[in-house]
């Protein structure tokens, strides 16, 4: 039998999809079934994607109903285009805007990820991330401020402050957006 | 072609060192994954954007000199033949998926292929070192260089919250996978390997087969690798699998003492019966082959089997793969032709064993 897509190749892959009785039969070659092999059970292996979807998905599965999802504009990445539902559906992220589209979703799924972190500690990189560096070093200042006055050192705290206040300038001499 | 000067070639250079600690750990890999901002990744991409990506990637390695890496070069895939792709998966040089896509897709490769970066794969950049033995510090160290060399003309997407951004929200953060593949026959003999795996799962790493997810342990090879990269550090995440794959390797002598102790007789029985196999046999499957190879390598760590190098194991377990028997073949084979080739390269290697000592392939070349 050839391919019904291509009629050039010998069809390997048959499909026999029956949904309310409703009975569609696919008879593809190796090239094309690649081709479709996003929509068709067993045409690419198993990923770590379609595990994550399932994962990313909860929550949805209670709001299916037709008239709920027009009322609702889906959450879209304005720069990509990527919608929740497809990023669901592949488990994978469209572009880096992403993360700020679908933001208010994502401490859940990473904490269920990375074992309850949704926040990164590790590297930042030297020449993009300059200004970073002081503001988590700032960040950091503040929070040994805070424990000083909790344990009333209010010396080593003020000694603290007039050191943030000197990054937080140097940031600002920069034209960093500092608050 | 020789056989010896075949291996010679197959065999990254890398793995011919000898690392610390090969009688256990064979290598140690670690990977960060990076992406350009403002370019969407591949799978929302245009052609033009992903060629962009590999443009890029061909301006900063430039004419390919590098202090700390020696010459690197990029391969785009689409010059490849799909044996030669298949090498490359074989070398664990690339992954599957790279190979799968049509065009713009490219790897950076450094000379002795320690160094490796996959363009456009699932992130735009795949940076990944990979060293014999026990080495994860000097892997990261070494993936880390790398990374700072592109960063001081790359810029990659990076947000003060989340970290390195990633396309799949498994890798943000750090971007670090790191993992080690180690051979635990005594464990795996002894039983007691089921009970030490569970306990490394709950400490967040996974356990897997050598080719990935989901695969079963041939020839008694294990990949650990770290599971989260978002909210450690770096040096933290390679210390908590490091200290890991150290008590595994302690359990490992253990229960290989033990082994020699309590069953030597039996121990070398299943040894020499497996040695023999492999010297004998007209036909032979990738699984039995990995399986035998495992024991005579476990004969020659515990100084039951003197005559043949170590790094028998992870020579052949990586020239008895589909990809490297056709090309050695010079055509393609149907697996019952592969079986056939593959025991008789087997012997062919095993011979070359007893009669001259080819264990750097240096002279050949």
């Amino acid at each position: 039998m050839l391919c019904q897509e291509c009629q050039e190749r010998e069809a390997s892959l048959h499909f026999t999809k029956i949904i309310n009785g409703e009975k569609t039969e696919m008879h593809l070659c190796d090239v094309c079934a690649k081709d479709k092999g996003d929509y068709l059970p067993g045409g690419k292996s198993f990923s770590i994607h379609q595990l994550l979807s399932g994962l990313l998905d909860s929550g949805q599965k209670f709001s299916q109903s037709q008239e709920k999802k027009e009322q609702r504009p889906e959450l879209t990445c304005g720069t990509c285009g990527m919608t929740y539902r497809k990023f669901a559906e592949i488990g994978r992220f469209g572009c880096a805007d992403c993360y700020t589209h679908f933001d208010q979703k994502l401490d859940p799924i990473f904490r269920r990820i990375h074992g309850g972190n949704t926040r990164h500690a590790g590297k930042i990189p030297k020449r993009k991330g300059k200004d970073m560096h002081l503001y988590r070093e700032i960040e950091e200042l503040k929070q040994e401020m805070q424990k000083q006055i909790a344990e009333e050192e209010f010396e080593a705290a003020a000694d603290l402050r007039d050191r943030i206040r000197e990054l937080e300038n140097s940031l600002k001499e920069k034209g960093g957006d500092a608050s | 072609m020789t056989l010896k000067s075949f291996i010679h070639e197959a065999i990254s250079p890398w793995m011919k060192n000898e690392g610390p600690e090969s009688d256990i750990v064979i290598s140690s890999r670690v990977r960060l994954a990076r992406n350009l901002e403002h370019v969407p990744y591949p799978i929302a991409a245009s052609p033009d954007q992903l060629a962009e990506v590999v443009n890029q990637a061909g301006e900063l390695i430039g004419d390919g000199s590098h202090d700390r890496f020696g010459r690197l070069s990029l391969v785009p895939m689409e010059e490849l033949t799909s044996n030669e792709k298949r090498i490359l998966v074989e070398k664990h040089l690339v992954s599957p998926n790279l190979t799968e896509e049509k065009e713009n897709r490219a790897v950076i490769l450094s000379e002795d292929e320690s160094l490796s970066v996959m363009v456009n794969e699932e992130d735009h950049f795949r940076i990944q070192c990979l060293l014999s033995g026990f080495q994860l510090e000097q892997g990261m160290a070494c993936a880390n260089d790398m990374d700072d060399w592109m960063e001081e003309k790359l810029d990659f997407a990076f947000d003060e919250r989340r970290g390195y951004l990633t396309s799949c929200p498994t890798n943000v953060g750090t971007g670090l996978r790191s993992s080690v593949m180690m051979h635990l026959p005594a464990l795996v003999l002894t039983k007691q390997l089921n009970r030490i795996l569970p306990a490394i799962n709950q400490l967040g790493l996974v356990v897997r087969g050598i080719y990935g997810e989901g695969s079963e342990a041939l020839g008694n090879l294990y990949q650990i690798s770290n599971q989260t990269t978002l909210g450690g550090e770096e040096a933290d995440i390679i210390k908590d699998l490091s200290s890991v794959v150290s008590q595994l390797i302690q359990h490992e002598r253990d229960a290989r003492d033990q082994l020699l102790e309590q069953s030597r007789l039996k121990l070398e029985d299943k040894i020499y019966r497996s040695y023999g196999i492999l010297s004998y046999s007209r036909r032979m499957e990738t699984k039995e082959a990995m399986e035998r190879l495992s024991d005579v390598r476990l004969g020659i760590d515990l100084g039951i089997i003197e005559e043949v190098s170590g790094g028998i194991l992870n020579e052949l377990m990586v020239i008895t793969q589909p990809g490297f028997l056709q090309q050695y073949a010079g055509r393609s084979l149907t697996p019952a032709e592969r079986d056939e080739r593959r025991a008789s390269l087997i012997r062919e290697r095993i011979n070359l064993e007893n009669t001259e000592e080819i264990s750097d392939g240096g002279a050949d070349a």
